[in-house]
């Protein structure tokens, strides 16, 4: 569906916050900068909290895909802070 | 010892208990924020006139109980050289309630600590036709619940859109809880559909690329209570962005239920009876 290719993948679906962020933290502090990781998250809290929460650690959300069932896919280009 | 004088020590803060001659103290507090060393006087005070416990009321209060009648005077001069007073009850502006705000809260849209210190500062203890509750929120999660608030204020942020800036990524439109923003990526365009925007700023705290610029404003909700009667408070009128009006709004808010309210009447009631209408006219009088 998507042209962005990712060089990793989580899945953050299968659990609750905080835990979402540290995961997803935790995925892309193994990337290199520059790198994408391929999140899968629900909607709601996760959708609201996680991307801004990785704005502010300075990695930079480069496209979203809605999957149409409550679950989407944010891609997360890994910043140089 | 003489006639207790129940109306004026609970106009000082002290509510009669059941017990004969005990008396619950309460403490004022803005904006739910009290500061580690007077909690620790209110510690010491509760141990001292007390029974060594504090009650936390629904609004953001504390209060020490089982303060003796005899002891009024000397734990309201103790509180004093903490830089303490006592709280407001009865028919009067009561605590201004606040949420921890754009100061701290990610989530925050407007810095409702400093607000809700301005309007201690203007309004605690304003005798009114009955007692008179302002809350301020900063968002719409609104955890400082606006509309049960005689005035409640919640953060909003109006959003505006930055074409050059944009990276066409739909973050925006995945998060956008009213459908008020759709994202064609490939065509990179974006509609904006303002009339569907609920102010809640999502666009503008998730954008990764800051191409959603945020005004932040003020909604307001008017009669709200949550006593005996159950009302929400209504918006009244539509969003407003300057601080200034703001401060209109509340001061003529406030004239407006005096001048209008019977007393022993929540303002709500008095909306009901006498029409929102006359105060939406007046609120735009005094914004002229």
């Amino acid at each position: 569906m998507s042209a962005i290719k990712a060089n990793s993948y989580v899945d953050i679906t299968d659990v609750l916050c905080p835990i979402t962020f540290v995961k997803a933290k935790v995925a892309i502090e193994e990337l290199e900068d520059g790198q994408i990781l391929e999140i899968k998250m629900n909607g709601g809290e996760p959708l609201n909290n996680v991307p801004r929460s990785l704005k502010d650690e300075g990695h930079k959300v480069v496209q979203v895909e809605d999957h149409g069932n409550g679950t989407y896919t944010v891609f997360v280009k890994k910043g140089d802070l | 010892m003489g006639m207790v004088n129940y109306a004026e020590l609970k106009k000082g803060g002290f509510m009669k208990q059941i017990q004969k001659n005990r008396f619950s103290l309460r403490v004022r507090i803005v904006g739910g924020q009290i500061e580690a060393d007077k909690l620790k006087k209110i510690y010491e005070l509760s141990q001292k006139y007390g029974h060594g416990y504090v009650h936390l009321t629904s609004r953001q209060s504390i209060e020490i109980p089982f303060v003796k009648l005899e002891d009024v005077e000397n734990i309201k001069q103790e509180l004093e050289e903490a830089g303490l007073q006592p709280g407001a009850c009865g028919p009067r502006v009561r605590t201004v309630t606040a949420c921890q705000g754009s100061t701290v809260c990610p989530s925050g849209l407007i810095d409702v600590t400093s607000l809700a210190k301005e309007f201690d500062q203007k309004y605690h203890a304003r005798e009114l036709p009955h007692k008179f509750k302002l809350g301020l929120t900063a968002c719409r999660n609104n955890c400082l619940k606006a509309e049960e608030n005689d005035l409640g204020v919640k953060g909003g942020m109006k959003p505006t859109w930055d074409e050059s800036k944009c990276s066409y990524c739909g973050l925006c439109e995945a998060l956008c809880p009213t459908q008020a923003i759709l994202v064609k990526k490939k065509e990179k365009e974006l509609v904006f559909k303002e009339e569907g925007c609920i102010y809640c700023g999502k666009c503008v705290k998730s954008c990764p690329v800051d191409a959603w610029i945020g005004q932040s404003g003020f909604i307001l909700y008017f009669g709200g209570m949550f006593g005996n009667t159950i009302e929400l408070g209504k918006q009244i009128i539509p969003i407003i962005f300057e601080k200034e009006a703001l401060d209109r709004i509340v001061e003529k808010t406030l004239d407006f239920y005096q001048e209008h309210g019977k007393q022993g009447e929540r303002f709500g009631h008095t909306l009901d009876r006498v029409g929102s209408d006359l105060l939406v006219n007046s609120l735009k009088e005094a914004l002229k």
